[in-house]
């Protein structure tokens, strides 16, 4: 499948891989470059192939009480939620933000790779609720527009009113009705926007023209990786709940959401592995698959590796044997056969100087 | 068009291999690479990771390792010999093989352990119609 913005991404000399059963830019001129455009200035990605769900109707909210992990009755009307979709024993099937868009009505954006089986899932626990659930996703072109002066420049490129973080706008973008979200998978400060397919070239385009860098996933997958945010496929799987993924905090066991008894047993007994993040000391890029070593013994699995654009060194986040998952603790990563030192470090590896 | 590929250049005086690495070969010594194309196709290298000297490497086989921020890829040897120098200069600067493949970005200078083993590389033109293929 393609995005709106191939064409786009093809002028740019973008190279293109496939990814989730689209063909998406990885790169344009260069991931490092990329990275520190978000990092310092503001970068754009086209992550149109992500997935969209609407959910309406008097039964909205006790049915996304049920199917996701944190407490949507929290969320104001213009509010936003990250949450974990979670089965039966509490694996995870996705991790996702969820928008409020009116009373009864809310908006899911899920994984690309996980859209169908998401929605299957949605679909199925949606029967004994009065609500309406709908796939959207061919509804929307979406841009995430990120970095410390994403706000700056997007504002008047576009003339509309900014949501703060964590909300979501209706505006009017290319003249079509547009959601503009104030979330983002960087670590910085940002917006993304789902607009009407039929506009997201000219709005590309402008954006370019403010100078907005685009990026492509290679660089996403950087910037996410340096502040510890979980992927889906890589830290996040059903065979995984989230308390071992450290995402503990989104889980609300007392709304009695699918999955809520596993993840109270999971919390109450401790995880028999954890999720952590590490640098390598030296040289060494750690990849996914690499077994952890603590004093020459099996200690784990790295699920991200790569080499950090800011940190410039290798860095990468694991799922380790609860017992040695402590900040400071050195391990070995084997890296094909070398064995690199690492050490266990705090989250997010990366955050900004103040 | 291949993105970029205005840029690709590939040295008459070089050997080639088909798995994307060059030869300079002068006398029983050989100084070996990889191709714009390579270099190209991994993206910004950031990590280097040579043999050490004195280890001899097999024609076909991998002989060492260049990372870009996302992928790992095996370097492999286009001919047999020993390893006399490596370019001990790309440990802080390996974007070298991005910006100067044949020059700078030079990895390793061997002693040719069966020299014959060259007439078995592809010549310049040879190399640009596998590439076009």
């Amino acid at each position: 499948m393609r995005t709106p913005l191939y064409g786009q991404h093809v002028d740019l000399g973008a190279k293109l891989v496939p990814f989730a059963g689209w063909e998406m830019p990885v790169q344009y001129e260069g991931i490092r470059e990329e990275h520190s455009a978000v990092r310092r200035h503001v970068g754009m990605f086209d992550v149109s192939h992500m997935g969209e769900v609407e959910v309406e109707g008097p039964g909205a909210l006790a049915f996304l009480q049920r199917v996701l992990s944190n407490d949507v009755a929290k969320i104001q009307i213009g509010g936003a939620q990250y949450s974990c979709l979670c089965q039966e024993d509490g694996g995870v099937l996705d991790d996702l933000f969820v928008y409020r868009l009116g009373g009864d009505r809310y908006l899911i954006v899920t994984n690309a790779a996980n859209h169908e089986s998401d929605l299957a899932w949605i679909g199925r626990q949606s029967r004994e609720f009065d609500v309406i659930v709908r796939d959207v996703a061919d509804r929307y072109a979406m841009l995430a527009v990120q970095g410390p002066h994403a706000r700056q420049v997007l504002g008047p490129a576009l003339g509309i009113e900014l949501p703060p973080r964590f909300h979501v706008a209706h505006a009017r973008v290319g003249r079509r009705p547009a959601l503009v979200c104030g979330t983002g998978y960087t670590g910085e400060d940002g917006v993304e926007l789902l607009i009407d397919p039929e506009v997201a070239a000219p709005i590309w385009s402008e954006l370019l023209d403010a100078g907005v860098v685009p990026c492509g996933l290679g660089a996403r997958d950087t910037l996410r990786l340096e502040v510890c945010f979980p992927l889906h496929g890589n830290e996040l799987m059903p065979e995984r709940n989230p308390i071992e993924a450290g995402l503990g905090w989104c889980c609300k066991e007392e709304t009695g959401f699918v999955g809520s008894g596993a993840i109270a047993r999971a919390r109450a007994e401790g995880p028999a592995e954890k999720l952590v993040a590490f640098e390598i000391e030296g040289q060494g890029i750690p990849r996914e698959g690499n077994p952890v070593l603590h004093d020459g013994e099996p200690a784990g699995v790295v699920t991200s590796g790569t080499f950090s654009p800011s940190l410039e060194l290798g860095v990468g986040m694991a799922y380790m044997k609860a017992a040695l998952a402590e900040v400071g603790t050195g391990v070995e990563i084997d890296v094909r056969g070398k064995r690199r030192p690492a050490r266990i470090a705090s989250k997010p590896l990366y955050a900004k100087r103040s | 068009m291949a993105p970029g590929s205005s840029d690709a250049t590939y040295p008459e005086d070089l050997r080639y291999h088909e798995e994307h690495d060059w030869a300079r070969i002068e006398g029983d010594q050989a100084t070996l690479g990889i191709t714009w194309f390579a270099q190209d196709s991994l993206g910004e290298v950031v990590f280097f990771d040579p043999p050490e000297v004195g280890s001899t490497i097999q024609k076909d086989s991998s002989y060492a390792e260049v990372e870009s921020v996302k992928a790992v890829s095996d370097v492999i040897a286009p001919l047999s010999g020993e390893i006399v120098e490596v370019n001990d200069a790309l440990a802080d600067a390996p974007e070298q093989i991005n910006e100067d493949p044949y020059g700078a970005g030079w990895l390793v200078k061997v002693m040719l352990t069966s020299p014959e083993e060259a007439e078995t590389l592809l010549g310049v033109e040879e190399y640009r119609k596998m590439l076009d293929r």
